[in-house]
């Protein structure tokens, strides 16, 4: 047997033994999702016993290495873990912005004390994080954002207003970033982290399409954030001035996140629609058809870009490609789940759409191809990256 | 196994695209062929070359003489095929009759395919009945006679039909037009008496042929596996010939864009070169999306193919459905985007359009194929 199968029969029995049936089964709400943080509350003691045997083994951040909380496993071997976990329906045990996002950011310009610091922190859940990038006049055009951190010596006082902050209302710090050079545009930026109990720093959740909450505005008034948290622990993530590197960095991370390339969103429709075989709509049939070659062909790209990833056979601008084609098939999927599912699916709250689920999840998807990146800004960088047309 | 080419399908990928380039270019093999009315379409020289580089033979097992390789790659030469839209007979020849070859007789193996690996011999296929590729009916009927049989029906969309020595054809030994079972695979040799030809030029200047068989007499030899057992052997063919027209469909739309992409770097208007216009940029953007998806989906029928995959059949179909889609999309967009001089004839952009219409239409277009996929989920 190869150490990689050995590997898994040895998960595939641990989870058997940890992971509790309660936690086998799909989120159903916020409450199923465990995000960690200050305020943080199990919702059962399933969630609880599967987050402690998953903290045990570094499973919450499995691929990172272990003096920082993880289990260090290699990407095959983190593969296999998530394919054994989806193969019984897991559930994550710990979800977080520190896990997606500032982890990645640490492991890759962060210091050594910080990686020790923030990543054990976010191994353990205990600091729930969120991501301060756009402003209301820096949505696509991020570099323009205004938000400035004044120098006053061994702290900075910061001003200004960040907009679809996730989950700025129960974060308890914030990575942000923060412009600390006027004159200078692209290296004038600097990726600060702070806490959001600092005095006046304050949140207003915005209410969606979808009827929910997930984003915030997140003001800054007057907020004083010290230079240094102690030795080797600087405030911001790499160099000062230097934070748009970081956020680029993170940028391709979160276009790669989600453009669903691990498994998120390459499912078909029509398969679900069996049981209205006979009553569609032979159009809309035929639409559903049509989408499925999509999505099964979208499939195949996903593991075609993982599989090169891996090796740096990938295009560096990929991730784009990924993100914008990813994002308009899921639109695209929800747009023919509600046309299938016709009246039932307009139901806005309702007992058998749990609550209107089919049409705010509809809504949501809306978001999929401006959060993190437009698809038009996609279709930028495609252009300039990827195809080399000139003066893009 | 990744999904990408290892480092032998590699080496191949740069021979076949070094050889592809220099002698099946557009101005060496289908201008050259189209220009002079040749009856074939294509150029025998080139396809004895395709023998000497060994492509002939790639799947055709090691017994017979062949390379025993698999469809991913003969993919790899369909792609450079596709790109240079070199006239050949490889895909019904070296792909659709070789893999129902492989299921025949070691007396027909011994009969037809040395000939094919030299490069010498042309095979066709003789499957659609009718103006669509509808497989699942056939209707041309094989009577027994004697030791043999008589075969009497029409066939259509015969790509090489008249310059084959040898055409697989399909037709009906018992039960009724849509019966799954009682279908039997001959392999019609070109001399055989009462088969007659019409032979029609396509749009891609390719040459077909509508074929009449009026009571075609066959040996039992003729038989490619078994009496009223052909589907299987018919079904293997199809999804061979469906993931190989695949992969030279994606050719065709990279040798489209790359064209295309390339004429917004050159061409100005209004003082600019025309790729600084963002319209045009998301336009040539959205496209290389579909081509990287669709040449996914290729590589992925390819592996399961060559892996025996029961997903395979889906797959083929997807594949088919993508790359037809976009190489459609491909080869619009090329033409609108080289604006006037897209529409003469001394431009390559719109000889890329007429083969993509040819070759979509080849073994079931994007909606027959999407049809499969949603009764292959069950809707």
């Amino acid at each position: 047997m190869s150490d990689l199968e050995q590997f898994r029969q040895e998960t595939r029995a641990w989870l058997e033994a940890n992971c509790p049936a309660e936690m086998r089964q799909p989120v159903r709400d916020e409450g199923d999702i465990y995000w960690g943080g200050r305020r943080a509350t199990f919702k059962n003691d399933a969630q609880k016993a599967w987050f402690d045997a998953c903290l045990a083994k570094g499973y919450t951040v499995p691929a990172w290495p272990k003096e920082y909380g993880g289990a260090g496993l290699a990407p095959e071997e983190a593969k296999v873990l998530r394919q054994e976990m989806s193969r019984i329906n897991a559930r994550p045990p710990l979800s977080s912005f520190g896990i997606w996002m500032l982890g990645p950011a640490l492991l890759h310009f962060g210091t050594e004390e910080q990686k020790k610091h923030f990543l054990g922190e976010i191994a353990r859940g205990e600091i729930r994080w969120c991501q301060g990038y756009s402003e209301p006049g820096s949505g696509s055009d991020l570099v323009s954002l205004q938000t400035f951190g004044e120098d006053k010596g061994d702290h900075w006082v910061v001003n200004g207003q960040k907009v679809w902050t996730s989950y700025a209302d129960q974060a308890d710090w914030i990575f942000c970033l923060v412009r600390t050079d006027k004159e200078n545009k692209y290296q004038g930026i600097t990726f600060m982290l702070f806490d959001m109990e600092s005095e006046g720093c304050s949140t207003k959740p915005i209410k969606l399409i979808s009827g929910n909450s997930p984003f915030c505005e997140t003001f800054m008034d007057n907020v004083k954030v010290p230079k240094s948290y102690g030795e080797g622990l600087p405030a911001q993530v790499g160099e000062i001035n230097r934070g748009w590197d970081v956020a680029k960095y993170l940028l391709g991370h979160e276009r790669e996140m989600i453009s669903g390339a691990d498994g998120g969103n390459t499912g078909t429709i029509g398969a679900a629609m069996k049981r209205h075989a006979g009553e569609l709509d032979p159009v809309l049939r035929a639409e559903l058809a049509m989408f499925d070659v999509d999505a099964l062909a979208y499939g195949a790209m996903g593991e075609k870009f993982l599989d090169e990833i891996k090796v740096g056979k990938a295009h560096p601008a990929q991730p784009n490609m990924m993100k914008y084609a990813g994002t308009e098939l899921n639109k695209r999927r929800h747009e023919l789940m509600m046309s299938a599912g016709g009246s039932r699916s307009l139901e806005w709250e309702s007992e058998e759409t749990s609550g209107g689920k089919p049409s705010r999840n509809w809504l949501r998807t809306k978001a999929n191809s401006i959060e993190g990146g437009t698809s038009e800004v996609m279709l930028n960088v495609i252009s300039k990256r990827i195809l080399d047309l000139p003066g893009s | 196994m990744p999904l990408y080419h290892n480092d032998d399908q590699a080496m191949l990928a740069d021979s076949a695209r070094q050889f592809m380039a220099e002698e099946g270019n557009i101005a060496k093999q289908l201008r050259h062929w189209r220009d002079r009315d040749c009856p074939d379409g294509f150029g025998h020289a080139l396809w004895e070359q395709f023998g000497e580089m060994g492509f002939t033979g790639i799947l055709v097992g090691e017994e017979d003489g062949g390379l025993g390789m698999g469809h991913v790659e003969a993919g790899i030469v369909l792609e450079e095929i596709g790109r240079n839209l070199s006239p050949s007979p490889f895909l019904t020849s070296s792909v659709l009759a070789a893999t129902a070859l492989g299921h025949g007789s070691s007396d027909l193996r011994g009969r037809y395919l040395p000939g094919l690996i030299e490069g010498k011999s042309v095979f066709a296929v003789a499957i659609d009945e009718g103006a669509k590729h509808r497989p699942e009916r056939i209707k041309m009927r094989a009577e027994k006679s004697g030791n043999g049989f008589k075969l009497s029906g029409q066939k259509d969309f015969v790509i090489h039909g008249a310059s084959s020595d040898m055409i697989v054809v399909a037709a009906r030994t018992s039960g009724s037009d849509d019966d799954e079972d009682g279908v039997t695979l001959f392999a019609v040799p070109k001399d055989a008496a009462n088969m007659s030809h019409d032979a029609v030029r396509l749009v891609d200047s390719s040459v077909a042929t509508h074929t009449r068989f009026d009571d075609v007499e066959l040996d039992g030899d003729a038989v490619i596996g078994e009496v009223d057992g052909g589907r299987e052997v018919l079904n293997a063919m199809l999804k061979a010939g469906r993931v190989g027209a695949a992969a030279e469909g994606v050719g065709v739309a990279s040798g489209a864009m790359d064209m295309t992409v390339e004429y917004l770097k050159q061409r100005k208007q209004f003082g600019k070169l025309i790729g600084e216009f963002q319209a045009l940029q998301h336009r040539a953007s959205h496209l290389y999306s579909e081509v990287e998806i669709a040449r996914a989906a290729v590589i992925k029928a390819q592996q399961l193919l060559d892996g025996d995959s029961e997903k395979a059949d889906l797959m083929a179909s997807v594949a088919k459905a993508k790359v037809s889609q976009t190489a459609g999309l491909a080869v619009r967009e090329g033409v609108q985007m080289h604006g006037g001089i897209g529409m003469t004839d001394e431009y390559d952009i719109g000889l890329y359009m007429k083969r993509d219409r040819a070759l979509s239409e080849f073994l079931g277009d994007a909606y027959y194929h999407a049809g499969r996929v949603a009764e292959m989920s069950g809707y």
